[in-house]
């Protein structure tokens, strides 16, 4: 019996250049390829473009120059038209819930735009908010919950399509430490029971550590990838992995790639108005 | 998983209906204030012994709603039968013209500035001129209060429309929502606090353009509203039907105002800010 060759990624990203309007190259040559259950980070100082690579996977931005292809479900090979059949899952910075929904018609929403029924997508819609540990607040509306739980609103919402890619952009960012580590570990939950690829932007070596298969440190002016380094620690992962001997090791390198990172990129004068471009 | 127990209390109502000590002061001050007013009233005019073709009494103008109502009461109908008209019709036109707008941004370009100029040209400039152009004097009418009502429901749905977070944009984008489920599921449901904003100005408007209407058609187009009752009464020197009248015309107002405002309440108070009460 033949071994099977490896599946092809799921994403590919071949020296991509991204620039703006505004004459500002949030990305330049980037190259990167993302493959089936992984857990990647995205991760470097703000502008270098982390952001806006999430936003080129996600289909939600086109590049200057270079090409991405997509694996679309089902297929076997990578396709630049391949997001077309790909069922991804995004979540933003803010919870991004509608407010006049309550919190199962928020997470509803993917499947009403699919067409689903509401009868139809009930107990998947229930599922969803299961995973996430919200059974019991879907007629709840967003304004009646806490950070934390919107976004897990949020997440439940990106997963409610079973999606095989989720896109996360610092996700966690406006959280209190101890709701974040709540959150990272459910995470873990549910990208290793849903068996999903994840792509995670954040600017924490810390969380980063904790989370990934692997991390991509990225670069700014032009935003690029330096480093990719992968974390060979086993999953599950638990509080005592948080101050493990491996985990203080695998912190070390990643902020040295990061400080590096951080040196290359020419200093200049106004950060604020560079992570308002490109952020 | 259980971080952050959310306010459970938070789906009650909040505040409720219940009279609290607060809200029952809040509500028996002013109607303290006005009978207070009102009896101060009665009493200068008694003891100066104003004439009455100068300034009625309250309850010489209570006696005269009474005694007129079979005449008010009909003026009154056919002033708020234009005003509902005319506020319908605005609803109707104005929220569709901002839909359309929301729809290109070429035909908001094109289009806007005239909106706009139907709105800033005063409409006791413009009546006369309807008035001649337009032979019922009926459709005359309801389309001076057309005029004034309907600019501040398409501006302000217009605005609604528009203020969508980017955020909500991709995020329908990711599920290739298609043009109407964007417009159905995201912008028309964030313009109704917007919107609503806009029928609360429109709805005294519409009163307030009906009136001016009439006025100007004055007593030669057999007209037969509220303003035509005024005119007609101050001609004649019946000053408390004059007040009468204009009485009817600030109660009109006021329900207006108060059902939109329960309107907007009822359907925003679920998850707006602005109809909702911050628990403490």
């Amino acid at each position: 019996m033949m071994a099977k060759a490896p599946p092809s990624p799921l994403v590919r990203l071949t020296k991509i250049d991204k620039q703006f309007a505004s004459g500002t190259l949030a990305l330049g040559g980037l190259s990167l390829e993302l493959g089936e259950n992984e857990f990647v980070s995205l991760l470097g100082p703000s502008g270098c473009g982390k952001s806006t690579a999430l936003r080129l996977i996600a289909g939600l931005s086109t590049p200057s120059r270079g090409s991405i292809e997509w694996r679309a479900d089902g297929a076997d090979r990578l396709s630049p038209d391949g997001l077309r059949g790909m069922e991804l899952g995004f979540v933003f910075q803010e919870p991004t819930l509608m407010p006049w929904r309550t919190v199962f018609g928020n997470v509803y929403l993917p499947l009403r735009l699919k067409g689903m029924r509401k009868a139809a997508a009930r107990p998947i819609v229930m599922a969803a908010l299961d995973r996430v540990g919200l059974t019991g607040f879907e007629n709840a509306y967003p304004r009646q919950l806490s950070g934390g739980m919107k976004m897990r609103v949020s997440i439940a919402r990106a997963s409610v399509t079973q999606p095989r890619l989720m896109l996360m952009d610092e996700p966690f960012a406006a959280l209190d430490e101890i709701t974040r580590f709540k959150l990272n570990n459910d995470l873990l939950d549910l990208w290793a029971a849903q068996r999903l690829s994840l792509v995670f932007v954040t600017h924490s070596v810390f969380e980063s550590v904790y989370l990934s298969s692997r991390i991509v440190v990225m670069a700014a002016r032009p935003g690029r990838v330096v480093a990719d380094i992968p974390i060979d620690a086993p999953y599950p992962r638990d509080e005592a992995f948080r101050t493990s001997e491996t985990y203080n090791q695998y912190c070390r390198i990643v902020s040295a790639a990061l400080k590096q990172a951080m040196g290359e990129a020419v200093p200049e004068a106004d950060p604020v108005r560079e992570r308002a471009s490109v952020g | 998983m259980s971080d952050n127990p959310p306010d459970k209390s938070g789906e009650a109502p909040a505040g409720g209906f219940g009279l609290s000590t607060g809200r029952l002061l809040r509500l028996m001050m002013p109607i303290l204030v006005g009978v207070i007013a009102l009896l101060a009233w009665e009493a200068f005019v008694r003891i100066e012994e104003v004439p009455v073709y100068i300034l009625p009494g309250p309850l010489r103008i209570a006696q005269k709603l009474v005694q007129e109502w079979g005449s008010l009461s009909d003026s009154l109908l056919v002033t708020l039968r234009i005003t509902a008209l005319a506020l319908i019709s605005a609803v109707v036109i104005g929220g569709g013209l901002a839909i359309l707008f929301t729809q290109s941004k070429w035909i908001e370009a094109s289009f806007f500035p005239y909106a706009v100029i139907l709105q800033v040209t005063p409409i006791v400039a413009i009546a006369p001129l309807i008035l001649i152009y337009v032979r019922n004097t009926e459709v005359a009418l309801l389309i001076c209060a057309w005029i004034v009502a309907f600019f501040p429901i398409l501006s302000n749905t217009t605005l609604g429309l528009n203020s969508v977070d980017d955020n909500f944009l991709d995020l329908m984008r990711l599920y290739r929502a298609r043009r109407f489920q964007v417009l159905w599921y995201l912008r028309l449901p964030g313009a109704m606090p917007y919107f609503f904003g806009g029928l609360k100005i429109a709805g005294g408007l519409s009163l307030i353009g009906a009136v001016v209407a009439e006025f100007t058609a004055g007593t030669a187009a057999g007209g037969s509203g509220l303003a035509y009752r005024i005119l007609e009464s101050s001609y004649r020197l019946d000053i408390p039907k004059v007040y009468a009248a204009l009485f009817l015309l600030s109660a009109s107002g006021i329900l207006i105002f108060m059902l939109f405002s329960g309107l907007a309440h009822l359907f925003l108070h679920k998850w707006h800010e602005s109809a909702s009460r911050r628990e403490r």
